[in-house]
């Protein structure tokens, strides 16, 4: 199957510094792709890159065959790319049920005058939407927290909130920021079956985290970066034993011994 | 008894175009956490466009319609002139350009308009109502029907279209709003417009009653604020009965005490609801995650 996501030699500096520098790979859909590598190591700005809240001043970001760099996240999202954030973004003062029907707004295409007389349609798809999100939110395990107010949820549940709202979207492509940090053993594996179930759905999925078993649990392809360059790639079992790798994570062996 | 009544209708009356600028506020609050100190000049800007529309030989109904769509367009433009360049600096600063905005309105349509006092013509006469030995304008009715039917259309533009939902969703939290497709630029035009529009409809219906001249925005401003943050900043069923108590309390201090202090009242108001319920009366409590 082709690629449904495909980065092409992206680049982004800020004052001089090169935070990610000629960075490609691709994404087919059902794949379950992690990019990982040391703090600071520019996942985060990759992210922000494809999903367009940077604009790159290198290279392309390719969905499903449209060149899509640095377009707006509102009309990203309507071509079926979504994303959660390391740092949630929630709406907090709404009810999660609330939340997660933010995710319908671009399923539904009401008129605003079929809206304010409540029109049978309109009235249909607010339904349809309330009853979608209460599927989503039983998916991931808050079905008895939706009429909550999402700011009083724990932090494990606002991840799977977010989780669920960008799920609402029906998304082509999925990218999770640390979707498992700050999250229990038992929250993890949730997390864990979650991802691998929407990947079988046939969507593309692109996984920033730090929980190491985790990602070489679930990825089917690893992208490593290091000072924003890419180091190496591939399955989780060759690129656990690349050394260029695990000199990034555990420094190279000159750099131990001088620290020793 | 009738006096008690007299100076209901007369707080109704002024109350309902408080309770109209108090929504203008809530509008672009929403939307983005800015106070708009232009607002006060929306309603300046409907009368003297109105004045100058009939004054120039329009039928009034039509100069009343200009008169709002122009002010809406000048809500537009101000957005994009003036807040959006600024986007990404504090919501403090963005108020500081409100401010700037309604000195250069001002300012415009003193060259503009001159400085006299303007009107023109009731709607429906100037024949007084009797009710219960009080009297009351047919165009206060005016007035306080277009705050009423304004209120309702809001309310259910808010909780029922998708629209409205983006509204909400953006002032909750402009990046999310993003993510789920919402276009969080075209709702803060929409919200400017929406809010210019409704206080132009304000001068348009009031300036029958309370005359106009280049200089009378800042007070609506203020006492609409007022009337805003009495109700909860942000809550537009708060806004509509926070601008009636406004209109209220000044007319009965103005009745009861001296008319000397009537434009007291409404800051003596902002005060109290800042020391003892900084939340207003139907706002919510805010709580930040940390």
């Amino acid at each position: 199957m082709s690629a449904l996501l495909s980065i092409e030699g992206l680049g982004i500096g800020f004052g001089g510094i090169r935070a990610v520098n000629d960075v490609s790979f691709s994404v087919r859909p059902g794949e379950i792709l992690s990019v990982i590598g040391p703090n600071g190591a520019g996942k985060t700005t990759l992210f922000n890159m494809i999903s367009g809240v940077y604009r790159p001043d290198a290279g392309r970001v390719v969905l499903d065959g449209e060149d899509v760099t640095a377009i707006e996240p509102h009309l990203l999202a309507r071509r079926g790319l979504s994303r959660t954030f390391q740092n949630l973004q929630i709406f907090q003062s709404m009810t999660v049920l609330d939340n997660a029907v933010a995710g319908y707004h671009l399923r539904e295409s009401g008129s605003v005058l079929a809206d304010l007389f409540s029109l049978p349609a309109s009235r249909r798809r607010a339904r349809e939407a309330r009853e979608g999100a209460r599927a989503l939110l039983a998916r991931v395990g808050l079905e008895r927290a939706a009429e909550r107010e999402a700011g009083n949820l724990s932090y494990g549940a606002l991840k799977r909130l977010e989780i669920a709202r960008a799920l609402a979207l029906n998304p082509k492509v999925l990218l999770l920021d640390e979707p498992a940090a700050g999250c229990n053993a038992v929250e993890t594996e949730e997390i864990d079956h979650l991802i691998a179930e929407v990947a079988k759905s046939g969507v593309a999925i692109l996984l920033v985290e730090h929980d190491m078993k985790m990602v070489m649990r679930i990825s089917n392809h690893i992208v490593v970066l290091d000072h924003g360059e890419k180091i190496a790639e591939g399955d989780p079992a060759t690129v656990s034993q690349n050394p260029a790798v695990i000199a990034a994570y555990l420094g190279t062996e000159e750099a131990a011994h001088a620290d020793g | 008894m009738s006096e008690l009544l007299q100076f209901l209708f007369s707080g109704v009356t002024v109350g309902a175009v408080y309770a109209l600028v108090a929504l203008g506020f809530t509008i672009i609050y929403n939307a983005s956490d800015v106070v708009n100190f232009a607002q006060g000049e929306f309603v300046m800007l409907g009368g003297m466009i109105t004045f100058a529309a009939h004054a120039a030989g329009l039928p009034l109904p039509l100069a009343a319609i200009s008169a709002i769509v122009l002010t809406a367009a000048l809500g537009v433009g101000m957005n994009k002139l003036a807040i959006e360049p600024a986007r990404g600096a504090p919501v403090v600063s963005l108020i500081i350009i409100t401010i700037g905005a309604s000195i250069f309105i001002q300012g415009a349509a003193q060259i503009i308009f001159g400085k006299q006092i303007h009107s023109y013509p009731a709607f429906s006469g100037d024949t007084p109502i009797g009710v219960a030995g009080a009297t009351i304008l047919p165009q206060s009715l005016w007035v306080i029907g277009g705050a009423v039917a304004v209120f309702i259309a809001l309310w259910l533009f808010f909780t029922r279209t998708l629209l409205g939902r983006a509204v909400l969703a953006t002032s909750n939290n402009r990046l999310a709003a993003q993510l789920v497709g919402i276009n969080t630029n075209f709702v803060m035009t929409l919200s400017f417009a929406l809010s210019a529009g409704i206080g132009a409809l304000a001068g348009v219906l009031a300036t029958p009653i309370t005359l106009t001249a280049y200089n009378v925005g800042i007070a609506f401003a203020l006492k609409g604020f007022a009337g805003a943050m009495l109700g909860g900043m942000g809550n537009p069923k708060g806004a509509l009965v926070g601008g009636f108590a406004i209109g209220l309390i000044e007319a009965l201090t103005a009745g009861y005490l001296s008319s000397t202090y009537k434009d007291a009242a409404a800051f003596v108001v902002i005060l109290a609801v800042l020391f003892f319920m900084p939340q207003g009366l139907f706002g919510r409590k805010s709580t930040d995650r940390v």
